[in-house]
């Protein structure tokens, strides 16, 4: 049984995408209970695989038996093993917590949506456990058009932003998929550790090195990388909020893992690092991310929009420090990869539940939210204690290896960029915090004739969920020497240093 | 001059698709309308779909059958020179499959999106939005 788990966590969500839609034509109120146990299924799957992957080191397996390079290879290690736990739980917890606020939204197309819920989640995890460019790319159109679809499923401005989410995302994946063209046109294999061994030899060919500029474009624009991140804040902002809680936390942040699994283990990092010398610009690009990230984060007075801006600043953080290129801060990247998928989860859910209650995202409106949503609005403080980075919390422990890693490359310009954001975010939350604390519950809609004092906590579900996640930022920073030493470490090629 | 000419001539496929590639980055860019702009973006598509596939011709070379190859009876080794390469061609069927989804979510959103506002110019949505 074990044999089969890299398998088993595409072929579980696939299979019960379509076991779902049929079972919500028969009776829509299964479509819930099916997705749960679908997603628990291929939660427990990355969790055994993680296991295995510890304790026996690579686990391959050969797609209907066929072996590599002509078959299709899921190769798992540590690095994919660390991130589908990390999707598979943010996808887990927030159905989770959503459960009332989809019914509210969607209660006559509950089978739709959880469809496409697990379809993307099932993309997702294929593009992290697949061993294979192309079918990389397949995975990942299967993970970007379920996420146009549940972006634009709401009114409102949300289909404007989705449609032009997918003429920039289509841009995206078609530059990867003519770099990976080239790749094959020179090598002749589109299997990763196979194009491992063959590029070397192939390094000065021009048509290597064009493949590589359009690969990371490609990707760039994928992850929101600041000067190609037009379509992120209009496309989560506008989302509905089940949705934004669940893309935001997860699409950039498996399209950062791409990047490193592209560049660590099919471009060698002697390639990447040292013979195309883009380390320098790339780190530069980063600090000008997370600066205009954290300003364009301050120049807005809603909440969800303010919080895309802060991903595009987090996107920064990662890129920045995958291209440092020293251990330390490629641990840091890897290790804000997990981290950040927790926190934006974390913000982004207790930002449903407000929005929910208050009916408005405007940051103005959340006076005296403390008295009516206590639990909520704590969890919202965690998250953002663990967005600015302070320490028991596991914002503080990846921004420490970022921080430290730009040291050891001499970049200080990245350090200075890093702490700088640090105090913006600090300034963002505690705005908040203020306004939601000490300013006095005030009844907006009162000439309206119905009354905002009804304004109460989230369901119950929604607050387990929110407690939950907020003991998961608390858990990882404690644990975050042990999953740096034990499996972090291992995921980094031992020629970097 | 003439080496220019001789080099676009003997790759005249990769000419092709870059600006195919071209054409319909420009019409993402600077077309108002959204379904040109859909078209725009299935001409980049195409592209690369058709990059693909000429990467796998070989000139003077027949279909991957073996009967097709070889005159006799086939009794020698295949000769991989013999045929074209048919992977791009397979990959391609995926990515076509790929592109039609995509098209068909893009044209889904454009008609949500006329229902609300009336028009696909995006200037004149624009209008309707700041109206709100």
């Amino acid at each position: 049984m074990s044999a089969h788990f890299p398998g088993l966590v595409i072929i579980i969500p696939l299979v019960a995408a379509f076991l779902i839609l049929i079972g919500a034509l028969l009776d829509r109120r299964l479509a819930f209970p099916l997705t749960a146990l679908a997603l628990l299924g291929s939660l427990l799957t990355a969790i055994g695989l993680l296991v295995k992957v510890l304790q026996t080191g690579v686990v391959e397996y050969h797609l209907a038996g066929w072996a590599p390079p002509v078959g299709i290879a899921y190769r798992v290690d540590h690095l994919n093993a660390l991130v589908l736990v990390a999707v598979a739980t943010v996808a887990f917890v927030n159905l989770m917590g959503t459960r009332e606020l989809v019914k509210g939204l969607f209660d006559d197309r509950l089978g739709p949506f959880y469809t496409l819920y697990i379809l993307l989640i099932a993309g997702l995890q294929g593009i992290v456990v697949t061993g294979d460019a192309f079918n990389l790319y397949v995975l990942l159109e299967i993970a970007a058009l379920t996420g146009y679809a549940l972006v634009g499923m709401s009114e409102g401005r949300a289909p404007l932003s989705s449609l032009n989410y997918i003429f920039i995302g289509t841009v995206g994946a078609s530059l990867y998929l003519l770099g990976v063209g080239y790749l094959y046109l020179v090598t002749g294999t589109l299997n990763m550790a196979d194009l491992a061994v063959r590029l070397p030899a192939l390094y000065p060919s021009k048509v290597v090195v064009s493949a590589f500029v359009i690969c990371l474009v490609g990707l760039c624009i994928k992850m929101g990388f600041f000067p190609m991140h037009a379509w992120l804040p209009n496309a989560y902002s506008h989302a509905p909020d089940p949705v934004s809680s669940l893309v935001a936390p997860l699409v950039t942040k498996v399209m950062i893992y791409v990047m490193i699994r592209m560049m660590l283990f099919v471009f060698t990092p002697a390639f990447a690092f040292d013979q195309m010398a883009i380390s320098e610009p790339m780190v530069w690009l980063a600090i000008v991310a997370i600066v205009a990230g954290s300003f364009m984060a301050l120049s807005t007075r809603r909440l969800k929009r303010m919080l895309t801006y802060i991903i595009v600043a987090e996107v920064g953080y990662m890129v920045g420090g995958f291209w440092l290129g020293n251990r330390l801060g490629i641990s840091g990247a890897i290790l804000h990869i997990v981290n950040d998928a927790i926190m934006t989860l974390c913000v982004f859910l207790s930002a449903a539940a407000i929005i929910s209650k208050v009916g408005s995202d405007a940051i103005d409106d959340m006076q005296g939210l403390f008295k009516k949503m206590p639990v909520t609005m704590g969890v919202f403080v965690v998250a953002g204690l663990s967005i600015i980075g302070v320490p028991p919390t596991c914002g503080f422990f990846s921004k420490w290896y970022l921080i430290s890693g730009a040291v050891a490359a001499g970049q200080y310009g990245f350090m200075a960029a890093l702490l700088l954001s640090s105090l913006i975010n600090l300034v963002l939350f505690f705005r908040i915090f203020e306004i939601a604390y000490f300013e006095p519950f005030h009844d907006h809609h009162g000439d309206h004739g119905h009354f905002v004092s009804a304004v109460q906590e989230a369901p119950f579900e929604m607050l387990v969920t929110l407690v939950v996640t907020a003991v998961l930022l608390f858990a990882l920073g404690i644990y975050a020497g042990d999953i740096v030493s034990q499996i972090i470490d291992h995921a980094i090629p031992v020629g970097i240093t | 001059m003439e080496s220019l000419l001789a080099n676009f001539l003997a790759k005249y496929n990769y000419w092709v698709y870059i600006g195919l590639v071209m054409i319909g980055m420009y019409a993402m860019i600077a077309k108002r309308n959204l379904v040109k702009k859909i078209i725009g973006m299935n001409i980049v598509q195409t592209a690369v779909i058709l990059f693909y596939v000429s990467i796998g011709a070989k000139k003077g070379k027949t279909i991957p059958i073996i009967a097709h190859g070889h005159e006799d009876t086939g009794h020698h080794a295949v000769q991989a020179l013999d045929y074209i390469s048919p992977l791009p061609h397979v990959l391609m069927l995926t990515a076509i499959v790929v592109s039609v989804a995509t098209l068909g979510v893009a044209l889904a959103l454009a008609i949500k999106i006329y229902r609300q506002y009336g028009t696909l110019e995006e200037d004149e949505i624009a209008m309707r939005i700041e109206d709100q």
